[in-house]
């Protein structure tokens, strides 16, 4: 594999490998004959990103040496990061960048060429890998919001930067709502009583297909990784998402590169009640309610659907109605449940994970070379909900 | 106009080394560039002050602060020595704040009555005075690199904005900087050796940054990556950077910094090279 990225697209290289960082500790690069992939996912396999640099990215593209197969490898984050850690001097100083694998240097080489025809060069030693591709499939999400990045990246700026989650939902008047996510024990505690909630107006919203209620809670580190990188790039940043606890697919997108972002939803099962008309808060008629809906529930699930049902106390404007699990909150659907939604990807995710915060698996990596077809995936996390 | 000349001739008597300067960040920057160990040892002739910090006897910085950079200088022996702690020095000198409000000045007058006798230091900030005396320890010998003109193969003069990303960026898990000076390619290279692999960077022999290159034979020396990063700290300041190494491996760095008066002050380094070079080493 051999490319060569030209001016102002080492920035925008550089920037990739910035936001891929904040996810995952190793990078996976792939060349591709539709382009060159990095991807990542972290540690606990609750978030996955990918970026595909389109040929027309490069200066110079060239997937397989003749002769040679195609060639993937996975190498230290920190150490890839570390070439273009300063994108202030990318910018300024680097006026091409190399790239390049083979079987003989087994090395990924990657060459910086600066003003004054300095040039550095860096030979990351690498590993083999099998290829890592997440199951997704944007199109089997019933919702979807696109808005340039500028506006999101404005919302989630005065979230401080320990926050953890945020919850992301659709609120009266069809405002697009942003708010700081709290746990059980933070809730209760005194001394974390602050939230902190964006909204914003749907003339804002390129595009806004969700209907009022639904809400998402994920991980805001990774979502400002994305952020940063489109917000730089001018790009807007589409999100699709389902239920909670199914996971939600940031996506951006131009003719010379597209990213993915693949992040875990914390499961809530009383978050869809929001906005409903109803004005009373009582706590009490739903707990009653959640004990009747987990009777059958092993007690962990039952004390983390507890978690996330107080945790989602802490907004005033969530009056509790109806808890019966009605058919628009399948937040544990089953394998078969799904099988008309998938199109364009081989397989649904398999399953989602146990009502747990982010810790568990809900997607596996294909360990097969993309093009071959894939059966379904073994299901890596159970359902541990008996009911559907 | 007498009075002060009496008065500077009654202190001289008592002092062996009295020097005065109005901006005291033209000398305690200078004293930062060299600040990687505790202790220095100062050397004041007629000239001005050096300055000396070593590091397990492998590593020689050298800070010149020329007569000219101070408004008063008077030396009464032909060498005064004395060893202070530089950072209790650093931290006198920056008593009134390291980064001043824009228009005022330190002013600062230091004096020495000689051997057993404390380093004195005025410092003067909007007519509030601060006095400062500094013990000052038996002065010990330092090394002699014996870095003869005579001995040098190959010398470069570089503008330090080339190489300070590079110091800056040096892969850190590398434990020798590599440092390849050759008539051919690629003419001047810093190699690293890291955990995540090697990195090098080439410099081309005549480009904008390069002012001199001079070398006729093939040389490629390692140095401890830990001995050298703190070189960075004069890196930083200086405009140019003469970089040397003669016959045995040894490297010289010498930075030309530009005071905020316009003076000129160096600042070198003297680094002996890592023993274990491998022979078979290609320098390629």
């Amino acid at each position: 594999m051999k490319c060569v990225v030209t001016g102002s697209n080492v920035k925008v290289l550089g920037k990739a490998v910035h936001s891929l960082s904040r996810i995952g500790d190793e990078l996976y690069l792939e060349p591709l004959d539709d382009g060159l992939s990095l991807r990542t996912v972290n540690s606990s396999r609750s978030a996955y990103a990918c970026f595909l640099f389109a040929p027309l990215f490069f200066q110079q593209y060239q997937p397989t040496t003749p002769g040679q197969d195609l060639l993937r490898c996975k190498i230290l984050m920190k150490s890839f990061l570390s070439i273009f850690r300063s994108l202030a001097m990318l910018e300024k100083t680097v006026e091409k960048c190399y790239i390049s694998l083979n079987d003989r240097s087994s090395c990924l080489v990657v060459q910086l060429h600066y003003k004054y025809g300095v040039k550095k060069t860096h030979n990351l030693s690498f590993q083999d890998c099998e290829s890592l591709q997440a199951v997704f499939s944007p199109a089997s999400c019933p919702h979807v919001l696109r808005a340039p990045a500028r506006i999101l990246g404005e919302a989630v700026l005065p979230f401080p930067l320990a926050l953890a989650e945020v919850t992301l939902g659709i609120g009266r008047g069809r405002r697009v709502i942003l708010r700081s996510y709290q746990e059980k024990e933070e809730a209760d505690s005194t001394t974390k009583a602050m939230v902190t909630e964006m909204s914003i107006g749907e003339e804002d919203f390129q595009q806004l297909q969700a209907p009022e209620g639904v809400a998402i809670t994920f991980c805001l580190k990774e979502f400002r990784g994305l952020l940063s990188f489109a917000e730089s790039a001018n790009l807007p940043l589409t999100i699709h998402f389902d239920a909670p606890g199914r996971p939600a697919i940031f996506t951006i997108e131009d003719s010379l590169l597209d990213g993915h972002f693949v992040l875990a939803t914390l499961l809530e099962l009383d978050i869809h009640s929001q906005d409903q008309s109803s004005s009373e808060p009582h706590q009490q008629a739903r707990s009653t309610a959640h004990q009747d809906n987990f009777a059958s529930d092993d007690i962990d699930s039952y004390m983390i659907a507890m978690e996330t049902t107080v945790g989602s106390e802490g907004s005033r404007a969530l009056p509790s109605v109806s808890l019966t699990p009605g058919p628009q909150h399948h937040s544990n659907p089953g394998p078969d449940s799904e099988e008309d939604e998938d199109e364009a990807e081989p397989s649904p995710v398999p399953g989602t994970p146990p009502p747990k915060k982010f810790r568990s698996l809900f997607f596996g990596s294909i360990l097969a070379p993309p093009h071959s077809p894939q059966g379904p995936n073994p299901v890596l996390a159970e359902d541990s909900d008996g009911e559907g | 106009m007498p009075f002060l000349t009496q008065r500077v001739q009654a202190e001289t008597d008592q002092y062996c080394f009295v020097a005065s300067l109005d901006n005291v960040r033209n000398f305690s920057t200078i004293l930062k560039a060299i600040h990687f160990r505790d202790h220095a040892t100062c050397f004041t002739t007629k000239n001005g002050i050096k300055v000396t910090v070593e590091n397990a006897k492998c590593v020689q910085a050298n800070a010149f602060i020329q007569a000219e950079v101070f408004q008063e200088f008077l030396v009464q022996e032909e060498t005064v020595v004395f060893r202070v702690n530089l950072t209790v020095l650093l931290d006198c000198l920056s008593i009134f704040g390291s980064n001043p409000m824009p228009g005022t000045l330190t002013a600062l007058r230091m004096c020495y009555q000689g051997y057993g006798h404390p380093l004195m230091l005025f410092l003067e900030e909007g007519g509030v005075v601060t006095v400062c005396k500094i013990n000052t320890q038996e002065p010990e010998e330092t090394l002699d690199f014996g870095f003869g003109n005579a001995n040098v193969t190959s010398k470069i003069i570089l503008l330090s904005e080339g190489l300070r990303e590079a110091f800056s960026e040096l892969d850190m898990t590398s434990e020798v900087l590599q440092i390849t000076i050759s008539p051919d390619k690629p003419y001047f290279r810093l190699s690293t050796f890291g955990n995540a692999g090697s990195s090098h960077l080439d410099y081309p022999k005549d480009c904008d940054l390069m002012e001199t290159f001079q070398c006729n034979q093939t040389q490629v020396n390692r140095y401890k990556l830990s001995l050298l990063k703190p070189s960075t700290k004069a890196l930083v300041l200086s405009c140019k950077v003469s970089i040397r190494t003669d016959d045995r491996g040894f490297l010289s760095l010498q930075y030309l910094i530009k005071n905020e008066d316009g003076h000129t002050c160096f600042v070198d380094y003297y680094c002996s090279p890592d023993e274990d070079v491998p022979a078979a080493e290609s320098p390629v």
